[in-house]
């Protein structure tokens, strides 16, 4: 499954985001080049557009000198720092050896030995499992599921092994130094198996921690925090942004704290939360209101899942009194529900409007019906103007 | 002739029967002892692509092209042998495979392998009575467990299933911490969070059981990668039931210890039993030994009942494992005893007759006495003494375990994280407050305060 995912993803990927893969084209992209209708600006072409607008954050200051990366070559550089500076850690899933199929490892093998970046089997059940080994016997390791849409198979090592680990043993022994990061979300034609949001799924589960970043520099502070955090962590990663997503992002080695959400936009009248692309939905989704409606969105990146920050969500929607929250996965069972729930405990008085949830809907992640799936500005927008006029 | 020779191949591996049958004399000769030699070199190589040579020039397995459509053939009903270092009298049966363990070693043997029973008796009644929720005796297994502990390093990192606590016991387990874990007492190291028998030691390397099956199996070949790369001379033991080899994770487990070299010793006790699962219900092939040439693992089947035996393979397993890095495999046959578990009746699912045999026949602890006592190294008087004495100390360990009180509810919400989260400290909060609310609705006073 896995190889015919590589060459499906990176063909199309390279297509449609427009970033030359000429140096690695894989069998994919070529078939692609031949094909007419890719040559042809064709409708095949247009709806496939991007259904969000990336804008990189302002510059980082406090963490000394920038570089310009994009998403993967800023997740790049954090494991590049963690491997010059702990030589405990190892790197290992399918493919990651020749720099895996989305470039996170490039360069990494030759760096520091094949020892310590290497190859698995193709098994995800074996590579979480290998790693939380790897964790109890002290090391730090860092497992990659190819797409988040195969951790499945490892969902048994995952809740009832990792999460479990220190609590069953009274703390004897634990895989506090295990991190799992694994491609996620939609990318505009991934269809089922190449799409899938699974955090909810896990937000179940005590024990483990899920962090989602939404842009490079992000990405970077929150991996070295789940690296360098004493609990089993699952990295998910927006394949979407992997190149489409470029800022400057500090060379060397600095955490974002976990289960601390961030406000990027204050405001007075809506709380919007969301993680991952669908902050740079909800972000444009908050202009949008200002120039449509005259609203103050107040826009909240949530980076944590699991254990999440109820104190600066309730916060902001005791300020506002009106809460929506997005996500791409499907809504019911979905994480907005935990969120919806615990707001409603604790802001009820302070509630103006029934909290709105606007999420995926509750089938498989389609491939052809994708723009009418997602959760996109202008299913948010509709959402906000019923709540303000309830 | 030829019909001869694949017999033997089969007797030794059950492989490889096409190409012998289409060749006679000589050549399946060869090949015989190339089989006999069977070793896995410990990285594999891909053949160099040459296209000049005509044979096959696959990635994926270096062979040769034969002309005949012919399917390889499973052998199952003459498997891999079952080595034995004695007899059922004690008798030892090749003197070159003897090894010659020190007086003080076997009784060592003997009197770890007793006290494990005697315990086992005590907490299986205790079980019926009452007085612990649930326990898994070790009959019959006693011998699996003792010479494959004996034969490792104290470092050797130890990851099982959960029939293994005479592995425990060799290490030095005090009989207080097994009776703690058991009554998930205040003095646990578990702090009374998991089932009986889920035992684990920091100080002893024996990391702790959980009850999801073969789960171990993987986790020991990424703590083999690790131990590796510490470059310390430690190796890893990986042990579990035949049913739990069934699992994904077996396969997995096998599969990356093989490709990323790792010096861990797979031990499969294959019992006959998966609570009341027989194994032809389990597997079709020859047991699990056979499947380990298939992961191009180095592989044994030795009589488990056979302390001498397990001790001998597992002892030139861990010397190999470590110097090659690579994975070793043993399957130790051996027979289920007793229940599956308290919460089993296995007479539902099998045979009084089959099980007396095993206990009354062929028992581990039965073996090695008659050993001891064709030497003169343990009399009807030392054997009353023993008992008496061992059953003493287990039965205080029982009283003392009993009166404790349980751990502090507290205890209920620590280590799910390393630390404290704000919701769960809230609800730990909530909890208390509750309770102290309605607490004569709780058994505050079993508990520790």
């Amino acid at each position: 499954m896995a190889a015919a995912a590589r060459f499906f993803i990176r063909g199309a990927n390279s297509k449609l985001i427009g970033v030359g893969t000429g140096a690695h084209s894989s069998f994919g992209a070529t078939l692609l080049k031949l094909s007419p209708s890719c040559n042809s600006r064709s409708k095949t072409q247009r709806r496939h557009a991007m259904h969000f607008t990336y804008q990189p954050d302002p510059v980082p200051t406090q963490y000394g000198p920038t570089q310009k990366m994009n998403f993967f070559q800023s997740v790049t550089s954090a494991l590049d720092n963690t491997l010059a500076n702990d030589p405990t850690a190892v790197i290992f899933g399918e493919d990651v050896a020749f720099g895996g199929v989305f470039r996170c490892t490039v360069g990494l093998r030759d760096k520091y030995g094949k020892d310590r970046v290497f190859n698995t089997p193709l098994c995800e059940q074996g590579i979480v499992g290998f790693g939380i080994g790897v964790a109890v016997a002290g090391a730090t390791a860092i497992a990659e599921i190819q797409f988040a849409d195969y951790i499945y198979p490892a969902f048994d090592q995952l809740v009832n092994e990792a999460a479990k680990y220190r609590y069953r043993s009274g703390n004897l022994f634990d895989c506090g130094n295990l991190t799992i990061r694994a491609p996620w979300g939609c990318v505009g034609h991934g269809s089922l198996y190449h799409s899938q949001s699974p955090e909810a799924f896990f937000a179940h589960c005590p024990g483990l921690k899920v962090v989602i970043p939404r842009g490079p520099v992000q990405a970077k502070g929150l991996l070295l925090a789940c690296i360098a955090d004493q609990n089993p962590c699952i990295f998910f990663e927006p394949k979407i942004l992997y190149r489409s997503a470029v800022g400057q992002v500090p060379v060397e080695s600095y955490t974002i704290p976990l289960s601390q959400a961030e406000v990027l936009q204050e405001g007075s009248d809506v709380t919007l939360v969301a993680w991952g692309t669908q902050v740079h939905v909800i972000k444009e989704v908050a202009n949008l209101a200002q120039e449509k409606l005259g609203l103050s969105c107040e826009v909240i990146d949530l980076q944590t899942i699991l254990p999440w920050d109820t104190e600066t969500i309730c916060k902001s929607v005791v300020k506002t009194g009106r809460l929506l929250i997005s996500h791409e996965a499907p809504v019911t069972g979905g994480f907005a529900a935990e969120i919806s729930s615990t707001v409603q405990e604790e802001c009820f008085l302070n509630l103006e409007a029934p909290i709105s949830r606007v999420c995926g809907y509750d089938t498989p992640f389609p491939h052809i019906f994708e723009p009418f799936y997602i959760p996109d500005k202008w299913k948010c927008f509709d959402a906000i103007k019923r709540m303000i006029n309830y | 002739m030829a019909a001869v020779t694949v017999s033997g191949i089969h007797k030794m591996y059950g492989l490889c029967s096409h190409a012998v049958r289409q060749t006679a004399g000589l050549r399946a000769a060869r090949l015989l002892q190339q089989h006999r030699a069977f070793r896995v070199s410990a990285v594999h190589q891909q053949e160099p692509f040459d296209s000049s040579l005509e044979k096959p020039q696959f990635p994926g397995a270096s062979a040769e092209f034969v002309d005949e459509l012919e399917f390889i053939q499973p052998n199952v009903i003459s498997g891999i042998p079952v080595y034995r270092v004695m007899d059922r009298q004690g008798n030892i049966i090749n003197p070159s495979q003897d090894p010659q363990l020190s007086k003080e070693t076997v009784l060592n043997f003997y009197q770890k392998m007793t006290m494990l029973n005697t315990m086992d008796r005590i907490l299986y009644e205790s079980q019926r009575q009452g007085r612990i929720s649930f326990y898994m005796t070790n009959y019959g297994e006693e011998g699996t467990h003792i010479g494959s502990a004996a034969a490792l390093d104290q470092n050797d990192l130890v990851f099982g299933q959960y029939r293994e606590a005479g592995v425990l016991m060799y290490r030095g387990f005090p009989l207080d911490l097994f009776m703690a874990q058991c009554y998930a007492n205040a003095d646990d190291l578990g702090k009374g969070r998991q089932m009986p028998v889920h035992y684990g030691s920091k100080d002893l390397n024996f990391v702790t059981i959980s009850s999801p099956l073969a789960t171990q199996i993987p986790q020991a070949a990424g703590a083999a990668y690790a131990v590796k790369r510490e470059n310390m001379n430690r190796a890893v033991i990986c042990y579990f039931g035949e049913g739990a080899a069934s699992e994904g994770d077996a396969h997995a487990g096998f599969n990356f210890s093989a490709t990323l070299e790792c010096p861990l010793i797979f031990f499969c006790r294959n019992n006959g039993y998966a609570i009341s699962t027989p194994t032809n219900e389990q597997y079709r092939g020859d047991g699990i030994a056979a499947r380990g040439p298939g992961y191009g693992m180095l592989s044994i089947r030795v009589d488990g009942n056979d302390v001498f035996a397990v001790y001998n393979a597992t002892k030139e397993a861990r010397r190999r494992a470590v110097a090659e890095n690579q994975p070793f495999l043993i399957e130790a046959m051996t027979y289920r005893i007793g229940h599956h578990s308290t919460s089993d009746d296995s007479s539902a699912y099998r045979s009084v007759d089959e099980v007396n045999y095993w206990d009354k026949q062929d028992h581990p602890i039965s073996r090695l006495r008659h050993y001891m006592s064709t030497r003169g190294w343990w009399s009807e008087d030392d054997e009353r003494t023993w008992r008496k004495q061992s059953r003493k100390k287990v039965m205080e360990a029982f009283e003392r375990a009993e009166k404790r009180l349980k751990p502090n509810p507290e205890l209920m919400f620590t280590d799910v994280y390393h630390e404290m989260t704000p919701s769960l400290d809230k609800q730990r909060q909530a909890m208390f407050k509750h309770v102290q609310q309605y607490k004569e609705h709780y058994p505050l006073d079993l508990y520790d305060k």
